[in-house]
């Protein structure tokens, strides 16, 4: 269990136009370990979607470096904020999206995508185009399409932010679920606190930019392994809801 | 007993208020295709009796009666046949050689950013030049013959196709093509999975446009450079005071420019209807 999945050493990251120079990430480490599920948050603009480029491969660090388990390289899968589905495609065939870039589909896959559309209660929407399908429905298409890829490490950036509020409250917890049930190893960036201490195990807290970690609280709820939403009436809930409260509004005071 | 009676007015009611919608609309569609016949019927017959009666000379104007006439002569020598087909054949390559060309070279910018910074200022004033300017310098360079007229076909069309899909191409969703990325592909996957299948609906418009600008083109290389065509015909025909032969010629015209861009229609049509 402690073995770390991830390791973040010292990164740090700018971003370069003609007026000058924005330092968006400042020495930021921290470990993940198997089966984690960590949340990040903070202040909005801060450099959270950053992070998680650079940790999936599409940015490189200007310095520091990212160290990734044997296991886990080549697996990374990354939830964006919209669904993105392709609206000239079916939903079995935006699943199968990747697989068909890698030239990896096979029987086997084909099977574990009807599997999981099973699972998430899409297979009667097999055959649909993404416009018929509710926006709940279709962030669970596009996180089957991420699952396919049979992941070491998902990445989620703010997935559920697009979505409206009860749509949000059930996919989220939905969500949340079936990643604790896999027993995969996540990353997840919100700005929506109740929802990192509902579905992490520990909210990391950047500052303001150039953002910097600035705090790693574990969250142990004795509800914990009932459903997200069931974790919002945790005793201990309020309790990290108004210390992760203090630590972010501290962020925004410095304006 | 009392109260079905009503419900089932109210329901005859409300089935003839939609029939009467749906009359009313019938109506007016009839409407306007009676009026739309009744003014090409009536600038017809008011050309073909002010000629009769003096009011225009048909020597210059010429008349239905006579291009119908002109019309029926040019099937049987058979030189309607080969006139409009020349003309449609050399309208057809250079309408898909300007679409495979603007297509490749579209790919090619959106590839590569550079290159499509050197060339922009390049195609912007090729795209705004009369292209008729450029018809004598393919004489010079290519002779008189289908060569030639295909060219300027393609001359006319090609710039601004390039610049159209271009800018489609770039107007792609930058977060879908991060998606690709997510997924492991590379840029050319980013191309076949995204940007070539979501700009379809701007491919069709641009041929849409195409097919119109390649008619053009071909009719002025006719213009200055065939012995054959309906360009040719027009030209000759102005020479030689032979009005009936200019005017058949244009109504010629008329007929295949609607034709090919109705069958784009189709083709968009089709396409929508499976997408």
């Amino acid at each position: 269990m402690n073995q770390p999945v991830l390791e973040c050493k010292n990164i740090c990251f700018s971003y370069h136009n003609l007026k000058g120079e924005t330092k968006a990430l400042t020495n930021i480490s921290f470990q993940v370990n198997r089966g984690e599920f960590l949340a990040i948050v903070g202040p909005s603009g801060c450099g959270k979607s950053t992070l998680l480029s650079i940790i999936a491969g599409l940015l490189k660090p200007e310095s520091g470096e990212v160290l990734l388990n044997e296991k886990e390289q080549g697996h990374i899968g990354y939830m964006l904020q919209q669904d993105h589905l392709l609206e000239w495609r079916t939903i079995w065939k935006n699943i199968l999206l990747g697989p068909e870039i890698n030239k990896t589909l096979t029987r086997e896959k084909e099977a574990l995508a009807g599997k999981l559309l099973e699972d998430y209660g899409l297979s009667k929407f097999k055959d649909k185009k993404p416009s018929e399908l509710s926006g709940g429905m279709k962030q669970r298409a596009a996180l089957i399409r991420t699952m396919v890829m049979e992941p070491g490490l998902l990445l989620l950036d703010e997935p559920f932010s697009a979505l409206d509020y009860q749509t949000r409250l059930s996919v989220s917890a939905d969500i949340g679920k079936i990643i604790r049930a896999s027993g995969i190893t996540a990353i997840l960036i919100t700005h929506d606190l109740s929802e990192a201490i509902s579905l992490s195990d520990r909210v990391l807290v950047l500052s303001k930019r150039p953002a910097r970690i600035k705090n790693s609280i574990p969250i142990q709820l004795t509800l914990k392994d009932s459903s997200p939403l069931a974790a919002r009436n945790a005793p201990e809930f309020q309790d990290i809801f108004n210390l992760l409260w203090k630590e972010i509004s501290d962020e925004y005071r410095g304006d | 007993m009392n109260r079905k009676s009503t419900n089932s007015t109210l329901k005859g009611e409300a089935l003839t208020a939609q029939q009467l919608y749906i009359k009313k609309h019938h109506k007016h569609h009839h409407f306007v295709t009676i009026l739309r016949l009744l003014v090409l019927v009536l600038f017809l017959a008011i050309w073909e009796f002010s000629g009769r009666l003096g009011l225009i000379d048909t020597f210059f104007f010429s008349s239905p009666c006579m291009v119908v006439t002109f019309f029926i002569e040019m099937l049987r020598d058979g030189s309607f046949f080969t006139h409009t087909g020349i003309t449609l054949l050399e309208t057809l390559i250079s309408f898909l050689l300007i679409t495979i060309i603007s297509i490749l070279s579209a790919t090619l910018l959106w590839h590569s950013k550079t290159l499509s910074e050197i060339i922009e200022p390049f195609l912007v004033v090729l795209n705004s030049l009369p292209k008729s300017a450029l018809a004598p310098l393919f004489i010079v360079w290519l002779g008189t013959g289908i060569n030639t007229i295909i060219v300027a076909g393609i001359s006319v069309a090609i710039f601004g196709s390039v610049i159209n899909l271009y800018t489609g191409f770039k107007s792609v969703d930058s977060e879908k093509l991060k998606l690709i990325q997510t997924l492991g592909g590379n840029r050319f996957d980013a191309f076949l999975k995204v940007v070539l299948p979501s700009s379809i609906p701007t491919i069709l418009s641009n041929m849409k446009v195409n097919i119109g600008l390649a008619l053009v083109g071909v009719i002025i290389g006719e213009f200055l450079a065939a012995r054959r065509g309906l360009g040719y015909l027009i030209i000759y025909g102005s020479q030689v005071f032979q009005l009936n032969m200019v005017i058949t010629s244009i109504i010629i015209l008329c007929v295949i420019a609607m034709g090919l861009y109705q069958c784009i229609q189709w083709t968009e049509h089709y396409y929508k209807k499976r997408a």
